[in-house]
């Protein structure tokens, strides 16, 4: 076990600089001089110009600015963006923020799609069933910017619940709107694999043996069907924490909330090599973490996976 | 007095199921899977039902346990348990009775212990369930109790850790764990190897005797419940077609299914044969010695030499320990004959048969085939030989593709031989299908549509299209209900008396090698420890293996009166 956990963590060393390198790769192909661009409509000064490319290593060919910026990194200086600040600070404000958000959204899903799902896997074919399983195929269907902007104007505007935006510092309670439309599709996703693992493992041998047993039907429920219905899930939600943290930036974009998908945003429109690498990078390490963690939840929920 | 209460309170019976209807709600209506059905059993008593699957057997008894699939319901009739009817009984009270009253033992071992919990977890949520004690120890004693060696390590393992026939003594603990007066064993041990088949039915028979339960066992095999039940009800398409005392069942069958059933139970077959001889029937003697002569004579379609395969398993880092799957076995398949490969699941006997078919390369020894060896074939040699010699394999729910019709599965070797034309070809469907009795409108049909007789048939066309000369039967009959193993047996049979092919039959089941085999080789732990003709093995086995192997069929212990024959 100890082991595996090692040559899973060993991995993530050519995973990261695979990752920084192709992202390295494809900023430095963008259309465009983001040098030229910073002067707006007004004309470029060329000597200005020419310091501001020497100070971010843009007059290098492509491989030696890499290795700067591999260099730099190394003493963890992540460099500073065309504001003048250092990304570490950016990426120090932005990553809480977008934590809270994906946490609440997971959460929100997890709970709500499993034991939504469960209800309905029991009771299959029943109103409840039917019902929730074309209200999840809406919520499928419709794109988040829709879902989105429908719940920021009813609950935000017409009800005014809660701001229709977030901005500033986004606390937890600022953050419900958002990490429900964000979470939303995914619930569904969660609740149909939940409600189809369950109709399977309902009609499973052991389940009728459970009951045989004298087990009362909570029992048969909880311990029985559910536990062994959530391995599937786990796998899923492990992988979409991942696609919570990065893909963000719609749903940050409408409520106005200062995570990482805006500042990535932000970033790529600007043309910013150390910002867009940076928070792209600690992305990938969340995403191979989170891997890590569900298949090692994955041993624990099913005892006949083994890792050596 | 007391005497007196006693006596009616012996007579009253545990379960009696008067005049039960079973009806499941499907798509097209609903359909009765089970009518009139009545039984009874007394305390302590056994009782078997016996029948094929589809007859309601298993239906009737789990309805008695309130355990019918969703859709399923009791339509009629009563489920009297101990004066109590309960066929409409509410959960709540099924519940109270459900492990406490009445345990279960189900058929499938595989399937029945959840995977996720460890084997003490499970013991230990019955007894808590039911209000006993469930400390480690109590767990312990009751695994021990099932001849659970190495109890309390045992129960901090997990199924997948269990062999078979451990999990079927898991599951017999579990549903003897709550000392239930009643104990529904549904197919017990269908699933496992003859020898283990019989140390738990033993131990079964041991345990509720003690505990004075009275069993409801469940069962397909006649001999299998003749043996081990007072009482058998026969059921049939839903309903009781027959009942009295074991016995009595077995030697006046009244009833055309139970003549047929009597008939074709493959475990009373070689008990039928002895009686025979014992009643002296010289001619017959004769006519085997003469035989055998004949085919001891014949030559060797397939010699196998020093045959072994070691497989390299896996274990941790790069690093692999070798398993001798067949070690040195070597036999020969006599032209025209059929020799049968006979052990237990892991005896090797299917990998001799992966080697012959050259699907598995051997690691050492070699195969002749026609005095060639096989395994210094090119690739085109071999594609010729693979044309001579053809498989059946067990499972003809698996082996037949969904996708294609049964033309194209039987004419697909033809065409990948490039044998004949478009219509030749389908002539020789034809001409294949009337071979195994399939009327010729089954072509345009999928396999979903058929029956597993009907299925198996189909693969052993497909086996026949290239005339081959030797035919490999890996299990070819024992998924298959004994009526229909009965027809396929002679089926096979026929075609090789009729085409004169050499068949290598692989299964576990002596009973079916009693009624097919010319030879017998005998494999344990991937050795050789028997060969010799049929009749040598059965009627003076030399190894203790297979002695233990044959005491293990089903109905070997019935002491029959000579007129069953």
């Amino acid at each position: 076990m100890a082991g595996y956990v090692l040559r899973r963590v060993l991995q993530m060393i050519p995973v990261f600089f695979g990752a920084t390198f192709l992202v390295y790769f494809l900023v430095f192909s963008l259309p465009g001089d983001p040098i030229a661009a910073l002067f707006g409509d007004k004309p470029v000064n060329e000597a200005v110009a020419a310091q501001l490319r020497s100070q971010y290593n843009l007059d290098q060919p492509f491989i030696v600015q890499y290795l700067l910026y591999l260099k730099n990194l190394v003493t963890f200086d992540l460099g500073v963006d065309f504001s003048g600040r250092e990304v570490s600070a950016v990426l120090a404000q932005a990553f809480p923020v977008t934590i809270r958000l994906a946490f609440l959204a997971l959460m929100f899903e997890a709970v709500f799609g499993i034991v939504f799902g469960l209800i309905a896997g029991l009771k299959k074919g029943k109103i409840f069933d039917s019902t929730i399983l074309v209200v999840s195929l809406i919520v499928i269907a419709i794109p988040v910017f829709v879902l989105g902007f429908l719940l920021q104007f009813i609950v935000g505007v017409k009800l005014q619940w809660t701001s229709p935006t977030v901005g500033g510092d986004a606390g937890f309670t600022d953050l419900i709107l958002p990490a429900l439309v964000l979470g939303l599709a995914s619930f569904a996703y969660v609740l149909r694999l939940t409600r189809t693992s369950v109709i399977e493992n309902m009609n499973a041998d052991y389940v009728r043996t459970a009951t045989a047993k004298g087990l009362s039907r909570p029992r048969v429920v909880t311990v029985h069907i559910l536990r062994n219905s959530l391995i599937p899930v786990v796998t899923f939600l492990g992988a979409d924490l991942g696609a919570l943290m990065g893909g963000a930036i719609v749903t940050e974009g409408i409520f106005n909330v200062p995570g990482v998908g805006q500042r990535l945003y932000q970033s790529v429109i600007r043309g910013e090599g150390p910002t867009i690498v940076s928070i792209v990078s600690v992305l990938v390490f969340v995403y191979v973490i989170a891997n890590l963690l569900v298949d090692l939840l994955y041993a624990w929920l099913d005892p006949r996976i083994r890792y050596e | 007095m007391t005497i007196n209460t006693e006596n009616t309170a012996a007579l009253q019976p545990l379960l009696e199921i008067r005049d039960l209807a079973i009806s499941f709600s499907t798509s097209n209506g609903e359909v009765q899977a089970v009518r009139n059905a009545h039984l009874t059993v007394m305390p302590g008593e056994t009782v078997a039902i016996v029948g094929e699957s589809g007859s309601g057997k298993s239906t009737t008894a789990l309805a008695a346990i309130g355990l019918l699939d969703g859709n399923g319901r009791v339509s009629g009739g009563q489920i009297i348990f101990d004066g109590e009817d309960i066929s409409h009984a509410s959960e709540k009270r099924l519940q109270e009775l459900r492990g406490n009253s009445i345990g279960m033992v189900p058929q499938d071992p595989m399937s029945n212990l959840n995977p996720v919990w460890k084997i003490g977890f499970q013991v230990k949520e019955t007894l808590r369930a039911n209000g006993l004690p469930h400390t480690p120890a109590d767990v312990a004693k009751v695994l021990e109790q099932a001849g659970l060696p190495d109890a309390e390590r045992r129960a901090k393992q997990y199924p997948h850790e269990f062999s078979g026939g451990m999990r079927q003594r898991a599951l017999i603990a579990i549903g003897l764990s709550c000392r239930p007066r009643l104990l529904i064993a549904d197919e017990p041990t269908s699933a496992l190897d003859v020898t283990v088949q019989r140390q738990i039915l033993d131990h079964l028979g041991t345990l509720t005797d003690e505990l004075g339960t009275a069993v409801l066992l469940i069962t397909h095999d006649l001999g299998l419940a003749a043996e081990r039940a007072q009482k058998v009800v026969v059921m049939y398409k839903g309903r009781v077609v027959e009942s009295g005392p074991a016995l009595e069942i077995l030697t006046n069958p009244r009833h055309p299914y139970t003549r047929k059933l009597v008939e074709s139970a493959p475990s009373l077959a070689s008990k039928r044969i002895d009686s025979a001889k014992s009643l002296g029937v010289q001619s017959a003697d004769l006519l085997t010695s003469e035989d055998s002569a004949k085919l001891k004579a014949a030559d060797n379609v397939i010699e196998v030499k020093d045959l072994t395969k070691v497989f390299k398993l896996r274990s941790g880092l790069g690093k692999s320990t070798d398993f001798t799957a067949v070690d040195n076995v070597s036999f020969d398949i006599k032209r025209g004959t059929t020799t049968a490969v006979v052990g237990e699941s892991g005896s090797g006997k299917s990998t001799v048969a992966r080697m012959v078919l050259n699907l598995e390369t051997p690691t050492s020894g070699s195969i002749m085939y026609n005095g060639v060896d096989m395994t210094t074939l090119n690739t085109k040699r071999l594609f010729e030989f693979r044309r001579r010699v053809q498989p059946i394999f067990q499972d003809p729910y698996g082996s037949l593709d969904p996708m294609y019709n049964i033309f194209r599965t039987i004419e697909e070797p033809l065409r990948v031989h490039k044998i004949g034309t478009a219509k030749s070809r389908e002539a020789k469907v034809r001409e294949l299908l009337d071979q195994v009795a399939l009327p010729s409108s089954v072509m345009r049909r999928f396999p979903n549509e058929l029956s597993g007789g009907q299925r198996q048939r189909v693969a052993i066309a497909r086996a026949l299209a290239l005339d081959p000369e030797v035919v490999i039967c890996d299990e070819a009959v024992s998924a298959l209900d004994v009526l229909v193993q009965a027809q396929i047996l002679n089926l096979l049979a026929d075609l090789q008396s009729e085409l004169g092919l050499s068949y290598l039959f692989i299964t576990h089941d002596l009973a079916v090698v009693r009624q097919i085999a010319d030879f017998v080789c005998v494999m344990e732990k991937g050795k050789l420890v028997e060969t010799g003709t049929t009749d040598e093995v059965f009627d003076a086995p030399q190894q203790d293996y297979t002695r233990a192997l044959l005491a293990a069929i089903p109905g070997s212990r019935l002491e029959l009166p000579p007129e069953v024959a």
